[in-house]
């Protein structure tokens, strides 16, 4: 294993340090139980954001925190899912009397860990919804599975619902508008190489030198199929298309397009994905109107890229364009 | 409750205290320690692979955690704190589900000083019930309840037949092993596992794997040579 680290235990404590001493204009990071809230939570009289995950994803979501997105993030220790204690001092901090939206990602113990918390909450009188996002169409959604996974999509929520918030819209809108744009928003993700777990020391899973997994999941889950690895074209295909076809995206559609890098992939391979996804597109009718292109939910070392697509109307286009100030994403009105 | 006297008689043994359920908690702690490789190799084949890690960490501060809280407590009282260390440690699916199993045995055990073959059954209950509500999960999903139903069950089977409590802990254990290993051909419904769909067969289930050690570390700690006389 070579990674830039101390001990492997210490990671997600030292990164926070490192993340509190950088943006202390934007965030405080409270430890034991480690909560990353915003630098003046609460916001009196605006509804607060909390998301949080396994680590390892960063920007993800500690990254996200500050004006026009997230409140608080509770990162768990690396692709293991936050505690509810920690979700719990998170909602108590951003809780500003208008009640406060967990966004979660559909994953079994962020799930469950959410759930405990709420009702943590609400043995406290702090009203809390909980939306779960599920946009990954790699994964057959049925009864015999734990539903898709929350990928890309959650990324737009948070800054969606985070503008959404910013402008005093209340709880049950705020969640309203997360559920939409949960509705939709599909993504896909590919891997070229694996990951590998501070604490674990080796791969999550191997992948040979000439191979490529398609439809992978942001903690190295196994996705719909490993093949030879392709070119790029090839590869968006793979992902665009099943996409395209879920929601379904249709001719006239205006679209937010987000190439996502997994962490190992440099921007330049970003930028041939982006060409090769617009053509994609084009072809189909589909226009780009926005989009955002670098690594925001990463995994790890993890080479490769993931797809999201999200329907844009004006609503969100006008949501999207929204200020936003935090580590991971800033831009101006 | 039970009638404890009764049940007893048939056991042929007194009922297990405080510092007994302390060294349950102590040998599937040292089993969870022993085993984590494997734990963690069996979720990197079908899982994320931190299940071994993850528990570990959480048995690791359970025993910082009763050792501070010394022999205060009642049973039901250390399986709370058990199960409220579980919950706030552990993270991932583990942490909610075994929190929830010993929360939910703490609670029926409350205000106890002793717990004998019938108040384990009706701990046992308690458990499935809360684990399965927490996590939706039917048995035969590739689970933790693959395992600690079978146990369970062979447990009531083996007291109605008037086994000792050793015995029937022993096939409680034992039902339990065969429950985990039943699950290797099993499609998983339930956790990251069933993203895999078919490809999650021919895998034994982590957490199958360490339910099976909980009730394997009971049948250690308590499953001592029966007293003469």
């Amino acid at each position: 294993m070579k990674k830039l680290i101390n001990k492997p235990e210490d990671v997600v404590t030292e990164a926070l340090h490192g993340l509190a001493e950088a943006h202390a204009d934007l965030v405080r990071v409270q430890f034991n139980p480690n909560v990353i809230v915003r630098a003046d939570a609460p916001v009196q009289g605006k509804v607060g954001l909390v998301s949080g995950g396994g680590s390892g994803h960063e920007p993800m979501h500690g990254g996200f925190v500050g004006l026009g997105m997230l409140d608080a993030a509770c990162p768990g220790e690396v692709f293991t899912s936050p505690t509810p204690d920690q979700m719990l001092d998170a909602t108590k901090a951003v809780n500003g009397g208008a009640g406060v939206l967990h966004i979660v990602k559909n994953y079994t113990g962020d799930v469950m860990n959410f759930e405990m918390a709420a009702e943590l909450a609400g043995g406290e009188n702090i009203q809390v919804e909980a939306v779960v996002i599920d946009d990954d169409v790699a994964v057959q959604d049925s009864l015999y599975t734990a539903g898709r996974r929350g990928v890309g999509t959650t990324v737009l929520a948070e800054k969606i619902c985070g503008a959404a918030a910013e402008q005093g819209r209340n709880l049950a809108e705020v969640a309203e508008l997360c559920r939409k744009v949960n509705a939709n928003g599909r993504s896909m993700g590919m891997a070229l190489t694996s990951c590998i777990v501070p604490a674990a020391g080796k791969p999550t899973f191997e992948l040979g030198d000439d191979e490529m997994e398609i439809g992978i999941g942001i903690h190295g889950e196994p996705g719909r199929e490993r093949m030879k690895l392709a070119p790029a074209a090839e590869i968006v295909e793979k992902l665009a298309v099943p996409i395209i076809e879920d929601l379904p995206f249709e001719q006239g559609d205006q679209v937010l397009a987000f190439v996502n890098g997994m962490g190992g992939t440099p921007l330049i391979e970003l930028y041939v994905v982006y060409n090769d996804l617009n053509r994609l597109l084009g072809e189909r009718g589909i226009t780009i109107t926005r989009n955002l292109i670098g690594p925001y939910i990463t995994s790890l070392e993890m080479a490769g890229c993931s797809i999201t697509l999200l329907k844009m109307d004006e609503e969100l286009t006008r949501l999207w364009d929204a200020p936003v100030k935090t580590a991971g994403l800033r831009w101006a009105a | 409750m039970v009638d404890v006297a009764e049940s007893e008689k048939a056991s042929g043994r007194m009922s297990l205290g405080h510092d007994d359920v302390l060294r349950w908690i102590r040998v599937f702690a040292a089993e969870v320690e022993a085993n984590k490789e494997q734990l963690t190799s069996l979720d990197s084949a079908i899982g994320d692979g931190d299940h071994g890690i993850n528990m570990e960490r959480g048995m690791s501060a359970v025993l910082v955690k009763v050792d501070a809280a010394g022999e205060e407590q009642d049973i039901g009282a250390l399986l709370k704190t058990v199960g409220m260390t579980l919950v706030s440690t552990v993270g991932g699916a583990g942490g909610p589900l075994y929190g929830t199993l010993f929360l939910q045995m703490g609670t029926v055990l409350t205000g106890r000083a002793e717990l004998g073959p019938d108040d384990w059954a009706a701990a046992l209950d308690a458990a499935i019930t809360g684990v399965q509500g927490r996590g939706k999960a039917e048995p035969g999903d590739k689970t933790m309840i693959d395992a600690l139903i079978p146990g369970r069950d062979a447990l009531k089977a083996a007291l109605a037949e008037g086994a000792t409590f050793e015995q029937a802990l022993r096939q409680s254990a034992d039902a339990a092993g065969q429950g985990m290993r039943d699950t290797i051909p099993l499609v998983a419904r339930k956790g990251r596992a069933s993203y895999l769909g078919e490809r999650s067969a021919g895998h034994q289930d982590p957490g199958a794997t360490s339910s099976h050690l909980l009730l394997e570390a009971a049948a250690d700690a308590w499953g001592r040579p029966e007293q003469a006389g």
